[in-house]
């Protein structure tokens, strides 16, 4: 059957008909898809876990108990799950265990650029990276059988263009993997020193063998061109393009297995041209390998390691001919991305600006109180920095800043890695204030349940953290609860806690006006007679509010009826 | 025959996913291979969107890049003048006369331009812009804006009425299905 798939989708598939067992994933942009898609079939388990580094060791178990398992991640997340991966190259696996990583060149949703292949080499674990949908469906399939043959986990890498790219796939059917027989085996699963000493070499040599198997394997591929001036050596969508921009005129070794790389195929494909090329994006993993073959190659000079490539970039760089434009150059203004028409976290930020706190910010929507107007944040590092950052800053510059100084992060990110940094606060003691912005969904990656939402990733009720008491539990005394609708609450919550000379939570609750479950209210109105021009709503940022003919108008297929707006307003112009 | 490259292109949270996926649908079952480019996350928040379709005997690049698109469906005026540059010196743009000011246009710190298209049209590039919010509106929904644009750029393409009908019935859910076909049917016929 030929669909046409995302490749996220794909993988989903490829995974599922490999005989899949159980999934355990966080959700990361571009990776998200693979395990919502997992999740439509009743006949396995699929769960959102709080981290990444759960997720991997839940499908680790699972690999222990005989069954095939997966998990899935963006980039980032993989370095949250760097603990349990180095040390699953040692262990191995029973069921065959697949980890789908997912890289942001580009970055479209991201806060770095990492490149993922270098967890396949430190790790020591073989690594596949498909170049569309049909790959990926492939690769995938077949990567539960690899995962077994060498007994090793099995990295799959996607990246944006790939795991968000529909093409055709050619659909084949499951087939039913039974859970294997679990026997007790402590040399190989208890990774202590004198354990671990006798699986290290066992790495070694697994690596040696799938090396070995790469010079001849369905996921390394060449194509000879009738001449042989010019030999590159692609993967992924950069393969794509150079197919687009050479066609046949070029040779091409296409690498469909990053890690470990072909000696013999890449040497003999050296020798059948005159000129060599690597083309791939971020970092010159595969050119370095060349080169240390002491094989002369073009690549960084020509392919910057910064950013996506496109077929564009592969003309430009061989000198060929460029489309021309009748219009070179848009010069209109931005548009950036934004917080909806009555975001709860709107309010929160407004407060936070208008007093001028400073603020450590987190991953999530609210990375958004970064843009202007409310340009409310100070940092975002990585998940859960926003509180263990706070402690630091309170800790460097004391009362002074205690006093001025908070951290927001969401009920997800929280549940993630939010939690330990709480109890270092509490532990380690600052006056820090902490703003949970809880919005009952884990927002940016478009709404997945989380262990705070009551629901799991069917949708069914599940155990549901109180945060208020989880907050109590990890010793700070100072829990309250404020609507971030009502920005007397908000400034009132911040002011007290903030002078509080302990350690505080303040949970901004309210859910994300995108849910179905939160009805709209009817759109506000401004009278034009009353609105005064003063700007003052303006201040919110709030895309349903613009100025036009100089009185400010509300965008009533916008407006939500938050009413944030309207408490702004001296004029009472904003009414019902 | 030669690869066709389309833009859509519009603001986060427009429909634009929809659109594009009814376009992949419908060139899939008129048999031809096809890649669609999507955008997913942080950029859906309101930020500028764009989808890329491509379709021929055999697609390698799922992007397009400047001077390459021989269609651009734009969802908004600036949006269009945006990625104006990725049209071909013969492409056809098809554009929705609606307005979304973007934040720095609602703080003050950039003016929505007066006549965007107008400036375009008068560089030589082909523009069909109509207002699509109407007759969404008219069809049931304003978020059926993307449905009737695609009604209008079926014209320009050389596929049956009755073809684009049977993949709204297949990308759609069934309780959208009447109302997303009589958008197309508004926007075909405007």
């Amino acid at each position: 059957m030929k669909k046409l798939l995302i490749g996220n989708q794909a993988v989903a598939m490829g995974l599922y008909h490999g005989g899949l067992g159980l999934a355990s994933s966080y959700p990361g942009t571009p990776s998200t898809e693979i395990t919502e898609f997992l999740a439509m079939n009743d006949d396995i388990h699929t769960e959102w876990a709080p981290n990444e580094k759960v997720a991997m060791e839940v499908a680790f178990g699972a690999s222990l108990a005989g069954m095939r398992s997966t998990c899935a991640m963006k980039h980032v997340g993989l370095n949250v799950a760097a603990d349990p991966l180095f040390t699953l190259s040692y262990t191995g696996v029973n069921g065959g265990l697949v980890i789908c990583v997912a890289d942001d060149p580009a970055m479209h949703s991201s806060q770095n650029e990492q490149d993922s292949r270098h967890y396949a080499i430190a790790s020591k674990v073989p690594m596949l990276e498909p170049a569309d949908s049909a790959e990926a469906y492939a690769f995938a399939k077949s990567a539960f059988e690899l995962s077994e043959k060498y007994d090793t986990p099995v990295l799959l890498r996607m990246c944006t263009r790939i795991a968000h790219s529909q093409s055709i796939v050619e659909l084949g059917q499951r087939e039913e993997a039974p859970v294997k027989d679990y026997v007790k085996n402590p040399g190989k699963y208890i990774m202590m020193p004198g354990n671990a000493k006798q699986r290290h070499p066992v790495v070694e040599d697994r690596t040696a063998a799938l090396a070995e198997m790469a010079n001849n394997c369905m996921y390394n591929t060449v194509e000879m061109a009738q001449d042989n001036e010019i030999g590159i050596i692609t993967s992924g969508c950069s393969y794509l393009y150079v197919k687009e921009v050479m066609g046949d005129k070029a040779s091409i070794l296409k690498i469909g297995m990053p890690h470990p790389l072909p000696e013999k195929l890449i040497q003999d494909f050296a020798t059948k041209v005159k000129k060599l090329y690597v083309i791939e994006e971020l970092d010159p993993v595969i050119e370095n390998y060349v080169r240390s073959l002491g094989i002369q190659v073009t690549g960084k000079e020509l392919f910057s390691p910064i950013g996506e490539f496109s077929q564009l970039t592969i003309a430009k760089a061989f000198g060929l001919e460029i489309p021309a434009s009748i219009c070179a150059d848009s010069a209109v203004p931005g548009r950036p991305p934004m917080m909806c028409a009555g975001c709860p976290h709107r309010g929160m930020f407004y407060t936070l600006a208008k007093n001028k706190i400073t603020v450590l910010g987190d991953i999530g929507c609210y990375t958004l109180g970064a843009v202007p107007p409310l340009s409310a944040l100070d940092s975002t590092l990585c998940m859960g920095a926003s509180i263990s950052g706070l402690h630091g800053f309170n800790m460097a510059r004391g009362e002074e800043a205690e006093g001025k100084t908070v951290a927001v992060i969401g009920d997800s990110t929280f549940m993630h890695s939010g939690m330990t940094g709480l109890v270092n606060v509490a532990y380690n003691a600052t006056n820090s204030t902490v703003i949970i912005l809880d919005n009952s969904i884990t927002g940016m990656t478009g709404h997945q349940q989380n262990p705070t939402t009551g629901y799991n990733i069917k949708g069914d009720p599940a155990a549901k953290v109180d945060l208020e008491a989880l907050c109590r539990a990890l010793g700070i005394g100072r829990v309250r609860v404020v609507d971030p609708y009502d920005l007397k609450a908000c400034e009132t919550a911040i002011k007290e806690e903030l002078a509080a000379k302990e350690p505080s939570v303040i949970i901004s609750r309210r859910p994300c006006v995108l849910l179905k479950s939160v009805k709209a209210k009817p759109a506000l109105v401004i009278t034009p007679d009353k609105c005064k021009s003063c700007k003052r709503c303006m201040g919110l940022g709030c895309p349903a509010i613009s100025m036009h003919d100089g009185k400010a108008r509300i965008d009533a297929t916008l407006c939500v009826g938050c009413g944030v707006c309207k408490q702004l307003c001296a004029f009472d112009a904003i009414n019902e | 025959m030669k690869t066709t490259s389309i833009m859509i292109v519009g603001v986060g949270g427009q429909g634009s996913l929809l659109a594009s996926k009814l376009l992949g649908q419908l060139l899939v079952d008129e048999g031809y291979d096809v890649k669609v480019s999507e955008v997913h996350g942080m950029s859906q928040r309101g930020g500028s969107v764009v989808t890329y379709v491509r379709y021929g005997d055999k697609v390698y690049s799922p992007i397009v890049t400047e001077g390459e698109a021989d269609y651009i469906i734009s969802f908004e005026k600036l949006e269009a003048a945006r990625y104006a540059a990725f049209l071909k010196t013969d492409g056809q743009m098809v554009v929705n006369t609606q307005e979304i000011d973007p934040m720095p246009v609602i703080i003050g710190a950039a003016t929505y331009p007066t006549d965007v298209l107008g400036e375009l049209k008068a560089k030589g590039l082909k523009i069909d812009d109509f207002d699509a919010l109407t007759p969404a509106v008219e069809a049931g929904s304003s978020k059926a804006v993307n449905i009737v644009l695609m009604g209008r750029f079926a014209k320009y393409v050389n596929i049956p009425y009755e073809r684009w009908i049977a993949a709204i019935e297949k990308a759609v859910k069934p309780k959208f299905v009447e109302m997303n076909k009589r958008a197309f049917e508004l926007g075909y016929h405007s």
